[in-house]
């Protein structure tokens, strides 16, 4: 049989750049609606960051989930 | 990352001599004192950790022995890092009174993180001593640890679950599944992305420069004479990617100690 192309490697290894999306999509929204925000009211800038921090964390979670998941379904 | 040799298949001059790459086999080097004792046995890593634990306790100890009214450099700087743990994460979150009583153990974890991180650019040390699960969970184990305690002293022992737990306002049906979630949210996934958040980020800061290295040591030693050439490419990102892991060991100490002063507020504040 001809080969035209051929890939060798475990698919898994594109699972994690899948699962990365949604957690980037995430946090460039959280990170670009706190920089808005800190350019109209920069006196809240504080505050702003701490829960821009928060939220990171939560999104950030599904990522590393996705990273650990590579190792756990192999 | 052994696919990292295919993306260079002029490089090599003979056959058969492809590229070394990275394995996650370097991360457990074999020990080389007490081997064979569970305890006590040593690799790299454990003596990395250990050069990295005498040098922050000799670096504080010369900090706070520095401290004066006017500081040299020295003690400015050592100055400048506690005040920026003391006034952008303590006070800024916990407030004046409770980031004061905090600080302790938020500046503890915050220089921490940051000399056990910063060891993967060390020249001769080259391996963060945070990127074995050991580290970062021990950290994050002391971080819960902390939180449960300042909830605990907040609201007494069954304050605090009921406040973790069962949070106020929701219909008595909905806490079937909100009790569940909110257990592992706070008590399981808190410590767990702490801990892998930090280990994640200093592996692949190691592999990244380890790659990088690699890279030139190939092409420089066996690539072809025009190929020799092209080694500054990877030689330079090498450079550019250790000032890159500087930063993100920063970073790290930052968004851990950050997080750790997050919950305790959060656990303090629930109601």
């Amino acid at each position: 049989m001809n080969h035209l192309a051929e890939i060798t490697g475990n698919i898994a290894t594109v699972g994690y750049g899948v699962a990365t999306l949604s957690p980037a999509l995430g946090i460039g929204l959280i990170v670009s609606k706190t920089q808005e925000s800190t350019a109209r009211q920069p006196e809240v800038a504080g505050i702003l960051r701490i829960n821009m921090f928060i939220g990171m964390a939560l999104v950030e979670a599904l990522g590393l989930i996705g990273l650990v998941a590579g190792f756990l379904f192999t | 990352m052994r696919s990292l040799a295919m993306l260079l298949p002029l490089a090599s001059s003979e056959e058969g001599g492809g590229m070394e790459t990275p394995s996650l086999g370097e991360l457990f080097p074999p020990p080389f004192a007490f081997d064979g004792s569970n305890f006590f046995e040593m690799n790299r890593l454990s003596l990395v950790r250990i050069v990295a634990t005498v040098v922050i306790v000799l670096l504080m100890w010369a900090g706070i022995r520095a401290t004066r009214l006017i500081p040299g450099r020295g003690g400015g700087t050592f100055e400048m890092l506690m005040e920026f743990v003391h006034k952008q994460i303590a006070v800024e979150i916990l407030g004046k009174e409770a980031g004061r009583r905090y600080l302790p153990l938020l500046a503890t974890i915050f220089f921490a993180v940051l000399g056990m991180s910063i060891t993967g650019v060390v020249p001769f040390l080259n391996i963060a001593s945070t990127s074995l699960v050991a580290m970062p969970l021990l950290l994050a184990c002391i971080s819960l640890v902390a939180f449960i305690i300042a909830g605990i002293k907040s609201h007494g022992a069954g304050g605090y679950v009921k406040s973790a737990l069962f949070p106020a306002g929701a219909p008595k049906a909905i806490y079937v599944i909100l009790t569940p979630i909110e257990f592992l949210s706070t008590f399981v996934l808190r410590p767990a992305t702490l801990t892998i958040r930090l280990m994640a980020n200093m592996i692949a800061g190691h592999f990244l420069l380890t790659a990088f290295f690699m890279m030139t040591n190939y092409l420089l030693i066996s690539g072809t004479s025009a190929m020799k050439g092209m080694s500054v490419l990877p030689f330079a990102g090498a450079l550019v990617f250790t000032c890159f892991e500087i930063f993100v060991a920063a970073l790290q100490a930052y968004i851990f100690t950050l997080l750790t002063s997050v919950y305790i507020s959060l656990a303090r504040e629930a109601h």
